[in-house]
């Protein structure tokens, strides 16, 4: 039940966006469209359940001193793993999300759960919980970039759903603000 | 305590080390494939290699690449890489095809940062504006907008973005002139 309960934690309850609202540079700025969500998302998911494993196998091992610098270290080996693949073999989509793979580094929502569960968790409950909340990243990333490429561009994943002008705003920077606010209040209606 | 530190830095950069080593070729070869394609879209059917003699010349503060493609060792036009810095979002980069009589074949965006649904319609996947340049011999084709007193078309609600695409085209030809002599 416990076990399960790692895993989808981080999908509805503590969903790291749309509850514990974590990691909003990347959410706000990589989702213009659901395929650029998705990969943003998967990327995320790739490094934490990287960095959760790798975290609560050495944990008892790192004095409290150096705790942060080596959860950082650890981190960023995994982020410019996946910048190396991203590079190697999606390079259009590495070239959209650019700036945004490097600072995954920096992404609350993977040193929060290092310095929250990771460090005093086994690896197995690390993995499912660094599935689970990546999940939830990834999906709330997703819906939001669908949201806004259909309000904004009329279609879903590259699908033209919609011909003519859309509602252009939802595409550029304020739209983003707007789209997270209704899906916020959505899922919070949802929740309760 | 240093100690920890050091090896989870050395596990790290002998993981790290490993990978580069590993990707470096398909990273190579995805850079490649990318400059071919866009020199394929903007020339006539080409069978040498252009993007491995390549000559570069530095033109306001950039550098420009000049790709000259032949088929059965005919010159049968240059591809050359340019750049504007004047975008809306940044800098523009194009990829114009010049045929040996200097006149345009067609044009293609390599990289740019516009506003999606206005500025990015330099693409010729979102609109027909880049089109209109095809066949144009820039000596005889002023090359800035019909606002600045050129001959251009401007992208409505867009007037920098295509101003910025006037100037990199410019700054191709510009090379063309200079580079284009051999």
């Amino acid at each position: 039940m416990s076990r399960l309960n790692n895993l989808t934690r981080g999908l509805i309850h503590e969903n790291p966006i749309f509850v514990i609202v974590l990691g909003m540079c990347p959410t706000l700025a990589t989702t213009s469209s659901a395929l650029n969500g998705l990969g943003m998302g998967m990327a995320t998911l790739f490094v934490l359940m990287g960095s959760n494993v790798v975290i609560s196998l050495i944990a008892r091992f790192i004095p409290d001193k150096v705790r942060i610098p080596s959860y950082i270290v650890v981190i960023a080996t995994f982020v410019t793993i996946i910048d190396l693949l991203m590079q190697a073999y999606t390079q259009s989509l590495y070239e959209t999300l650019g700036l945004f793979i490097p600072l995954i580094v920096v992404n609350c929502i993977v040193l929060g759960r290092a310095e929250a569960f990771a460090n005093k968790n086994g690896a197995f409950d690390s993995l499912l919980d660094a599935l689970g909340m990546g999940l939830g990243f990834t999906l709330a990333l997703t819906l939001l970039g669908a949201v806004r490429e259909l309000l904004g561009a009329g279609s879903v994943f590259g699908l033209q759903l919609v011909q003519g002008d859309a509602i252009l705003v939802f595409v550029l920077a304020p739209g983003a603000f707007i789209a997270l606010a209704y899906l916020i209040a959505i899922f919070n209606r949802i929740k309760r | 305590m240093l100690l920890t530190l050091m090896v989870i830095a050395l596990a790290a950069s002998l993981l790290l080390s490993f990978v580069y080593s590993s990707t470096k070729a398909p990273i190579d070869k995805a850079k490649a494939d990318k400059v071919n394609s866009a020199i394929k879209a903007v020339l006539p059917e080409f069978d040498n290699q252009p993007s491995e003699a390549a000559d570069t010349l530095v033109l306001d503060g950039g550098q420009l690449m000049l790709y000259r493609a032949t088929h059965n060792g005919e010159a049968v036009g240059t591809a050359i890489r340019t750049f504007s810095k004047n975008g809306f979002g940044g800098t523009i980069e194009l990829m114009v095809g010049f045929l040996p009589d200097s006149s345009i074949h067609s044009i293609a965006v390599v990289g740019h940062n516009e506003t999606p649904g206005l500025g990015d319609k330099i693409d010729p996947q979102k609109s027909d504006f880049s089109l209109q340049f095809a066949g144009k011999r820039p000596g005889q084709f002023q090359l800035s907008v019909k606002k600045d007193g050129g001959d251009v078309d401007a992208i409505t609600a867009s007037t920098i973005s295509s101003r910025a695409y006037c100037d990199a085209v410019q700054r191709a030809y510009t090379a063309l002139q200079k580079g284009g002599a051999q």
